[in-house]
């Protein structure tokens, strides 16, 4: 019996040859239990090794393998051929990112947006480690954890229709780091990020389209922190205005 | 060419490597500290760790027990000296972490949680739910964007040490946006690259684990310390290699035959699944050869059945575990049993350092997986790992900002040279090299291939001496690879053919180790040489580079309290 075979229509983008970019067809075999990322492994090893894409864990938990599947931004490594099969399906880098080479996009502007919002632990005064741990109880844990699952694999910008139109907005995935420390009951820099957050260009911009949280592969739901940011800031400013000892926490 | 100046030069940014340039970064103000790495930091192999990091914070638990419980898991072959400092140091290093942000897992008064697991006669290992690695190494990627004396270079693959008149002074590096090699000097170069599991067919690894900080000190005169301990995982996932954590069996979860039986009770009846994972891994294997295994379309396996513990316990301690199964193996672990086989996941071995992470080159430092302190000796406990990275990664950091702020400034002009000529090489020999038509991925695979049939969990004299041949031709065909990637924007496949040429020198010392050690001492198990051998080889190895491969020479294993002792359990 001849193998089954299955099409990938695939984004070629060389700068050395220009500007434009062309989609590329090749066939691969298939099998029931293969993923996108294997096809791709498999046009690499075997067919054209300049073939460029990221990847590394082959797990859904490093990040690198985000591209566009089908005009969706997926995770490579868990995004099963059989969705498709037999159709061809189309891989291309993820959207509204500059392109690099082929599936590869450049990523410079998040890791600074991420820097912005201080994804750190800020205190006041930091205990030395002989003290011992902060005290945190699951139910604290919980306020925070689902914001602590991001894996910075960007599906969030390219599905984002705001950071699409206006590359300044800080967009999901640093907003969701930021809550994720305002909500840690051992930081206290919520005031320092409001700075940031507060601006135009942070959470204000969202339109609460949602599409970030319908693509998030790990249910981390930026625009529900986007959401909760806005009433919270809102509540703040107006408690500040009126009573200005309360409004920090 | 351009020329980067730093103090320090960090290669890796995975724990060990982020908790080294933290510390370095604490140390002085003045200090400029480069984060150089192929891939972006959050990308490193640590995000896939699972189970936890060990440390003896447990009210039951003491500094000697967790020591103890180390070098006897390490089949005495772990330097005690080595073991005292780890043990007395992880505690710090956990709640280190907490103040950074590392969300914990925790017992309902605040404090920190601990759980059971393999080889650890007390409940020790820390953990964030069953992504401890992933929010570890996210908690260190975040707290240092801090310090801005930390620069990174991301997407930077290393390919040479710069040695200068008897010191390493730097690193060529090749910027993946233009396939340019920088010359990055510095006064300390910190080697944190991990592992090189990728060398294996079946291995939990991530594609960027193919050895490189290992192969880069071995060529510079390093030698490479007990290769020949691969630590095979009792439990990943026929066909991908995915890891289901040991957390699964710590929490409460059964190893089952194909006749529905806990065939541990005829291997290590005192531990069970908390055995540690040499011996688990070899009952699995034995219990494959007995024909008491499942046959699948990816070999025999046998069951790790997790249903008694119930949805809320499954969510709650091991949500990860119940998410790879779904997507990568379509099932529900709730209803139905995993199945899973010993799998290629972590190396004992590594680069020799001191317990501050020095080499025996000056100006070469090395911490975590990559490095051999060693502490983990001829088997590795779970959950030490992560610690492990911790602890001597914050050293490491420490003694090289110390030392480089001591340093005499690096030669500019003969450190600029070396890595002009490396350039030359990267053009000469790859990027418009002629003829040749061998391809990366064939050999990479055949690789792989010999590796797994002759290093695996069993091994003869016979398939160690079939590897060392077998690498030794896959040496000559490698002369004959060719590109189709000659462009140099983003050219992964030159990344790729140079992690090969890394691959098959730590492949070449893996196998020729595991050659002369004619004894079978934790995850080394010759079939040829049964019982372990302390007269003649309660030794360390230590590979040294030549034009004919690896040297083998041995050294003293640090004894300090601990006499060694038949490995009972």
């Amino acid at each position: 019996m001849a193998e089954e075979t299955m099409t990938l229509r695939v984004t070629r983008y060389r700068p050395e040859r220009g500007p434009d970019s062309y989609l590329d067809e090749f066939d691969v075999p298939y099998r029931e239990d293969m993923v996108v990322l294997d096809a791709l492994n498999h046009i690499k090893d075997d067919i054209d090794g300049s073939l460029t894409y990221r990847w590394s864990c082959r797990m859904g938990v490093c990040g690198s393998c985000g591209m566009m599947v089908n005009g969706m931004p997926r995770l490579t490594c868990s995004t099963y051929l059989r969705e498709f099969h037999p159709e061809p399906v189309v891989i291309e880098p993820l959207e509204s990112f500059p392109v690099i080479r082929d599936l590869v996009v450049d990523m410079t502007d998040f890791l600074e947006k991420l820097r912005e919002v201080k994804p750190w632990v800020i205190r006041e005064r930091e205990d030395a480690v002989e003290e011992g741990e902060y005290l945190q109880t699951p139910e604290e844990v919980d306020r925070y954890k689902q914001f602590s699952m991001c894996i910075n694999c960007m599906l969030c910008y390219s599905a984002c229709p705001v950071y699409a139109q206006d590359p300044e907005f800080l967009g999901p995935a640093a907003i969701a780091l930021a809550s994720r420390y305002n909500l840690d009951s051992r930081d206290q820099g919520r005031s320092e990020r409001d700075e940031v957050l507060g601006v135009d260009t942070g959470i204000w911009d969202c339109t609460f389209v949602g599409e970030c949280s319908v693509v998030c592969p790990k249910d981390v739901d930026p625009a529900a922190a986007i959401q909760r940011t806005k009433v919270s800031t809102t509540t703040r400013g107006m408690l500040a205005a009126v009573w200005p000892h309360r409004g920090r926490r | 060419m351009e020329t980067i100046e730093h103090d320090i030069v960090i290669v890796g940014g995975g724990a060990a490597g982020l908790r080294a340039a933290i510390a370095a970064a604490e140390v002085s103000p003045q200090l400029s500290i480069a984060l150089v790495s192929k891939v972006y930091p959050m990308r490193s192999h640590t995000v896939s760790a699972e189970g936890g990091a060990g440390a003896a914070v447990g009210g039951d638990d003491s500094l000697d027990l967790h020591a103890f419980d180390t070098i006897r898991g390490s089949d005495y072959l772990a330097d005690q000296d080595a073991v005292e400092v780890f043990v007395a140091e992880s505690p710090g290093e956990i709640v280190q972490l907490e103040h950074w942000g590392c969300p914990w897992s925790r017992e309902p008064d605040g404090t920190i949680a601990v759980r059971a697991f393999g080889g650890m006669s007390v409940n020790r290992t820390v953990f964030a739910a069953d992504k401890t690695g992933f929010h570890l190494l996210h908690t260190l990627f975040q707290t240092s964007l801090k310090y801005e004396r930390i620069v990174r270079h991301d997407e930077f693959f290393v390919t040479s040490l710069l040695v200068e008149d008897g010191r390493c002074a730097g690193v060529a590096a090749i910027d993946l946006l233009d396939s340019e090699v920088r010359c990055i000097t510095a006064k300390a170069v910190i080697l944190c690259t991990g592992g090189c599991g990728r060398i294996f067919s079946f291995t939990t690894n991530a594609a960027i684990n193919t050895g490189d900080g290992m192969a880069l000190a071995y060529r510079a005169g390093v030698p490479l310390e007990d290769m020949e301990f691969v630590q095979y995982h009792p439990t990943g996932l026929p066909g991908t290699g995915i890891l289901m954590t040991e957390a699964s069996r710590g929490e409460g979860g059964y190893l089952v035959n194909n006749e529905g039986r806990r065939f541990l009770e005829d291997y290590i009846p005192s531990k069970m699944e908390l055995g540690p994972r040499d011996i688990l891994s070899r009952a699995i294997i034995q219990e494959i050869e007995k024909g008491h295994a499942f046959q699948g379309p990816y070999g025999e396996y046998v069951h790790l059945d997790v249903r008694h513990l119930g949805e809320r316990t499954i969510d709650t301690k091991l949500p990860f575990v119940r998410e790879l199964v779904r997507d990568f193996v379509g099932i529900d672990p709730v209803h139905e049993p995993i199945p899973v086989r010993p799998v290629v996941h972590y190396m004992m071995g590594g680069v020799d350092t001191d317990l501050v992470g020095r080499t025996r080159l000056p100006g070469l430092y090395a911490a975590g997986e990559a490095a051999c302190v060693s502490i983990n000796g001829a088997n590795r406990l779970g959950s030490n790992s992560l610690s492990e990275c911790l602890v001597f990664g914050a050293r490491v950091g420490r003694k090289a900002a110390e030392d480089a702020l001591d340093a005499q400034p690096v030669p500019g002009n003969p450190v600029a040279r070396l890595a002009e000529s490396e350039q030359e090489r990267l053009v000469g020999s790859y990027l418009e090299k002629d003829g040749g038509r061998e391809r990366i991925a064939a050999i990479r695979r055949d690789l792989q291939a010999a590796l797994e049939k002759g290093a695996g969990v069993f091994r003869t004299e016979e398939s160690l001496r079939d590897a060392v041949m077998a690498v030794r031709a896959l040496r000559e065909r490698y002369r004959a690879i060719s590109l189709d990637d000659r462009g140099r924007a983003f050219n992964t496949e030159l990344v790729a053919a140079l992690e090969l040429d890394n691959m098959l020198d730590v492949a070449e010392t893996i196998v020729t180790s595991g050659l002369v050690r004619r004894e079978s001492r934790g995850s080394h198990t010759r079939r040829d040489h049964a019982v372990r051998e302390d007269d003649r080889f309660l030794k360390h190895s230590l590979a040294f580079a030549t034009t004919d491969g690896p040297r083998i020479e041995y050294s003293d294993v640090t004894i300090t309290r601990w006499p060694p002792a038949e490995r009972k359990y």
